[in-house]
């Protein structure tokens, strides 16, 4: 039973990496970095009405991801301010809410993330989502590109740029969705961004950035969990306990039920180390975009 | 429609209004097939809102209707390719999957040298070849060009447009042009109008070196009465 919580927490981190940093890629170009991290936030009060009224708070999470990317879309359109500025003056709103709505026991897990409840139904619908995500963001991400080089430019070839705006904040409010589940609504925004940014500082075309963006997000969620599972091992002996003592694989998993180093945190360390790295990389090799 | 009639565009009437201000006033004119008409006027005389209404970008009264099955190429005058990692192979590829070395070579760029390079490391020059080599990818009846060499030096600028004469020419395509440059009107343009909101003077381009014209031009604005046309 444990193992398979342990399989299933990393299949998730995996699908949830690769369709975060493959959509964060957008993101990221789009200079809405921001807006993947505060849309995360509105996820709260959506979490917290799944708890309190014991329905599935991911189907609270991401109604509310949704609606809200609806209303920051329409308010776009209306106000013509951009979606940093009105994902601020909301998100802080839903921030509030959602903490003064979430059960106190249920607050930690639901700001930085658990994976001891993961099942295979939560692997499956990640599965389906991360497809669904990439698959979408294939189909626009062309357009949107052409977008950012010139709106004029996309419009008179037919692009409609406020169709794509709004498909997009959808699926990303899908990645948030489910990535909450082990990074927390605090620390999800990261998946989004960081993998982007690292793939960004050394690539000089799309399908390389891509790519990379979604590699560095699914690498990031698989080591994130592991070295939880890990250090709690750790932590939960004393040391490394001797191996002919140890039945290393259940060991790991009751522990990681205890849930004493959330995955979240490692998932935005292990990111960051390789945000770093690519920086190095493109000292070092003084990388240009050839 | 158009049909096959010698012109490609026939523009009656057009109005613009944003915020309440005009920003073009009951403007016409046509384009005839393969010829280069210059758009000429100060800052805020309506130049870019012109081609936006071409284009079907902008909401507008009066009537625009461009022959049957033209093709229309047309290239901004800003562009962020700064922070974007794409290469020139995949910008063209955008737009279409064939013809992206023909188009390239043929506005003078070394397409096996240029295809993977990024967009972003690109002088002013080839940048302005590459979107060039976007506009003409599907070879189009007519070009809209929004100062086409904003970015370039002066010897860069006029080989663009030496180029643009040459390709216009071999394919009888329409040019639509705005520029500011007296000498680019005067050699390599057939015509051009004068744009101040409404339009103030349509004639030969080489009119461009008539000092009353000239008046017209940079002097107060005068609408014409009637609908220009050619000669």
């Amino acid at each position: 039973m444990l193992i398979e919580i342990l399989i299933f927490s990393l299949l998730l981190g995996v699908f949830v990496g690769l369709s975060a940093g493959y959509v964060g890629s957008i993101m990221v170009l789009e200079k809405m970095a921001l807006v993947g991290d505060a849309l995360s936030h509105v996820a709260l009060p959506g979490l917290a009405l799944g708890l309190l009224f014991n329905f599935n708070p991911f189907l609270g999470a991401f109604a509310f991801l949704f609606g809200s990317a609806v209303v920051i879309w329409q308010l776009g359109r209306t106000t013509k301010l951009s979606f940093e500025t009105i994902v601020g003056t909301i998100f802080t709103l839903a921030l509030a809410i959602g903490i003064l709505l979430v059960p106190e026991p249920d607050l930690l897990e639901a700001l930085f993330g658990d994976i001891t409840t993961i099942s295979l139904v939560d692997t499956i619908i990640a599965l389906i989502i991360s497809i669904v995500v990439i698959s979408l963001t294939r189909t626009i991400y062309k357009k949107t590109i052409l977008s950012l080089i010139s709106e004029e430019l996309a419009i008179s070839q037919g692009v409609k740029v406020g169709r794509i705006n709004l498909l997009y904040l959808l699926l990303v409010s899908l990645v948030v969705a489910i990535g909450i589940k082990f990074t927390g609504t605090l620390l999800v925004g990261f998946l989004v961004v960081t993998p982007a940014a690292a793939a960004k500082t050394i690539s000089s075309n799309m399908s390389r950035y891509f790519t990379l963006s979604a590699v560095f997000g699914a690498v990031s969620s698989f080591s994130g969990i592991l070295l939880s599972s890990y250090l709690n091992t750790i932590l939960y002996f004393g040391g490394w306990p001797p191996l002919p003592e140890l039945d290393l694989v259940t060991s790991f998993l009751k522990v990681t039920a205890l849930q004493s180093i959330p995955p979240g945190p490692l998932v935005v360390l292990i990111g960051v180390v390789i945000f770093l790295i690519t920086i190095v990389i493109r000292r070092v090799t003084k990388f240009s975009a050839v | 429609m158009g049909g096959q009639s010698d012109y490609l565009l026939k523009v009656s009437n057009v109005s613009v209004e944003l915020a309440n201000q005009t920003i073009l006033d009951n403007v016409s004119f046509k384009l005839k097939r393969g010829t280069t008409l210059a758009i000429v006027g100060p800052n805020g005389a309506g130049k870019t809102t012109l081609f936006r209404v071409l284009l079907n970008l902008v909401p507008h009264t009066g009537k625009i209707v461009w022959s049957d099955h033209v093709k229309i190429g047309y290239v901004p005058q800003i562009l962020s390719v700064k922070d974007i990692p794409i290469s020139v192979k995949e910008f063209l590829s955008i737009r279409s999957s064939s013809n992206l070395e023909s188009s390239l070579n043929s506005v003078g760029l070394d397409s096996r040298s240029i295809m993977n390079k990024s967009l972003s490391v690109l002088s002013g020059g080839q940048l302005r070849r590459v979107l060039i080599a976007w506009a003409i990818i599907d070879k189009p009846n007519v070009l809209l060009f929004d100062e086409p060499t904003s970015g370039v030096d002066v010897g860069g600028e006029e080989a663009i447009y030496q180029m643009l004469k040459r390709l216009t020419r071999e394919n009888e395509i329409a040019l639509l042009l705005i520029t500011h440059d007296i000498h680019i009107i005067r050699e390599y343009s057939d015509y051009m109008l004068v744009l101040n909101k409404c339009v103030t003077f349509f004639g030969e381009s080489k009119e461009i070196t008539n000092p009353d014209t000239q008046k017209l031009i940079f002097g107060e604005p005068v609408c014409l009465e009637r609908e220009p046309d050619y000669g």
